[in-house]
């Protein structure tokens, strides 16, 4: 992209900067109109000049020292001024790669592309900016040469680079704008309501609402709607695709997000079926990848969420997906004995579990239901709880850990008996399913 | 032991003030305290007697809590890293506590209470096996 760079290293885009300070660019360039129509004399307008061209130098600076290369197994990341930092992300570890456009970024057609690491640091590796028609080859790039890592073999950059994009590729589901809005009203009811309250009262008498907006109130409704805008912004028009190279996510009304989940990563499914939805008959299927966390960037609000795979869709749809994702999933689920309802008398009838020869199912959550996959090859631990009231009635809780961020397969009150036999049974059945994949 | 040392402190010092003062009140409540210690010594030595772990072929085996029993099966092959540590108190009676790690933040293996020099091994022997069945995420 630039000359004068030695052997590999290349510069991001360069009007990075511009798009990596987002709403600062926007607010800047209000800054600066009333300079551009005149109708400021210039003495009057200097502080704005000097913090516009301290910030334009410091974005400057900061492209300048950033650099990037593809190396053997992985990619080198290089910045810093003072601080310098190089990077270095081994592509065998990589979970998922996104390509995010925000709106800004679309405008100047330019787009990030992001590495998910394994790890419990869940380190993120992110380019940002890189041109919008290098983004593709590039992301095929890297995901065939992780492919290649995971194999070991020795992959050279030529034999790769001639691989074809996107060779087949097969739309599973699209979401419908209008479930969607729907969906997003339905399950985050009390929100909006809370929302349009504030709105309707603050026709009525602006000075109480004012008041109550004043005190921290604010900060809460706006954190709200970017909360509902962003879930908004993200799922608009999801397509989930089959590729050879794992599942494709793409989608986004302003930010476009382009993603794919190699084959293998996925840690857990869920399938969540909110109250006030089940009346329509809809769901949401979402996928748990490993490592904590997505990126800085993002707030603590979508810290905890999962990847949806389908926003909204009918059960028949989600079922489908499942099937696709884990081919040997358990059909028949048993319910706990008749006793838990003493524990837990609303929970009971949403309790339940079963097993395959790979994979873990159970249920749970009487107003939001949930019913959780977890393939025992990916298992990390098991473990055997029982709290107090449980000895009285005697059951036990079993849970099975994975690495994802919020997705456990966790067997609730189950008696004792059966939970020793399905630690015992689990216990092997991981074992056994490890060590397939280990000699896959 | 966390517990027990405090209290043993606790009607050593009451004991101590009572005898210097020669007043009752500090005699009452130096009883009242190795009535505390005793109900102290029996909980503690039952949460004690819960603290196990069992090196098995493929997986470790850790149990522990009296309330809230829990029995852990994590394989060698999943653990990331082992860290041991040794607080202050554990430092003054050679023990040491042995955590393994998995990528599972749920993950709650701990040994505590151990002797140095077993804690050592052990984090050698589990450091050995994991390595010879690691397994990827």
């Amino acid at each position: 992209m630039t000359g004068g760079a030695p052997a590999g290293w290349q510069r991001l885009h360069p009007l990075s900067p511009v798009v990596r300070g987002g709403r600062a660019t926007i607010a800047i360039g209000f800054l600066l109109i009333p300079i551009a129509l005149g109708s400021d004399t210039l003495s009057n307008a200097t502080p704005q000049i000097v913090v516009v061209s301290v910030l334009a130098l410091g974005g400057f600076v900061s492209w300048l020292v950033t650099r990037w290369r593809i190396e053997d197994d992985g990619l080198r990341i290089e910045t810093g001024l003072l601080r310098r930092q190089s990077l270095r992300f081994p592509l065998a570890q990589v979970q998922a790669i996104d390509v995010v456009r925000p709106g800004l970024a679309r405008m100047f057609r330019v787009a990030e592309l992001r590495l998910r690491m394994a790890g419990s640091s869940g380190a993120t590796a992110r380019l940002a900016y890189v041109a919008e028609r290098e983004v593709e080859p590039l992301r095929d790039r890297l995901l065939a040469l992780a492919r290649g890592a995971r194999r070991d073999e020795a992959v050279s950059l030529a034999a790769t680079e001639g691989e074809p994009a996107n060779a087949e590729e097969q739309v599973l589901a699209t979401v419908a704008t209008g479930p969607l809005v729907a969906s997003v009203v339905l399950e985050n009811g009390w929100l909006i309501a809370i929302l349009a309250g504030l709105l309707a009262g603050f026709a009525v008498s602006p000075g109480t609402v004012g008041r109550v907006l004043g005190g921290g109130g604010f900060v809460w409704a706006i954190s709200m709607v970017t909360f509902l805008w962003r879930r908004f912004n993200q799922q608009y028009r999801l397509t989930v695709a089959e590729g050879p190279d794992g599942l494709h996510l793409r989608g986004g009304l302003v930010a476009l997000t382009a993603e794919v989940i190699r084959p293998g990563r996925v840690q857990a499914v869920r399938l969540v079926e909110p109250m006030l939805w089940r009346p329509l008959g809809w769901c949401r299927l979402e996928v748990d990848v490993a490592g904590r966390q997505r990126s800085k960037g993002e707030g603590e609000a979508q810290r905890g969420q999962l990847r949806a795979l389908l926003p909204v869709g009918s059960r028949a749809l989600a079922i489908e997906l499942v099937d696709r994702l884990m081919p040997d999933r358990p059909r028949e689920l048993s319910p706990p004995p008749r006793r838990v309802l003493w524990k837990s008398p609303l929970r009971y009838r949403a309790l339940s579990w079963g097993r395959s020869e790979t994979c873990v199912a159970t249920t749970s959550g009487r107003l939001r239901r949930a019913t959780c996959w977890v393939p025992l090859e990916k298992a990390q631990s098991l473990r055997h709880v029982q709290g107090p009231v449980q000895r009285r009635l005697r059951l036990a809780t079993v849970h099975v850990d994975t690495a994802g961020r919020a997705v456990h397969a966790t067997l609730r009150d189950r008696d004792v008996g059966e939970a020793a036999a399905a630690l015992a049974d689990l216990t092997d059945l991981a074992r056994a399913a490890r060590r397939r994949s280990a000699f896959a | 032991m966390e517990v027990a040392v405090p209290a043993v402190l606790v009607v050593v010092a009451l004991a101590v003030a009572g005898s210097v003062s020669g007043s009752g009140v500090a005699f009452a409540l130096a009883g009242v305290a190795v009535l505390v210690a005793a109900l102290l010594w029996r909980f503690v030595g039952r949460r004690y007697g819960s603290w196990g772990y069992a090196e098995r072929e493929d997986d470790l085996l850790v149990r522990r809590g009296v309330m809230f029993a829990r029995l852990s099966v994590v394989p060698y092959g999943r653990m990331q890293f082992i860290d041991v540590t040794a607080g202050p108190l554990e430092r003054a009676f050679g023990l040491a506590t042995v955590r393994l790690h998995t990528a599972a933040a749920a993950t709650d293996a701990r040994i505590p209470g151990l002797e140095r020099d077993e804690a050592a091994r052990l984090r050698d022997r589990l450091a050995e096996l994991g390595e010879a069945q690691a397994a990827g995420l």
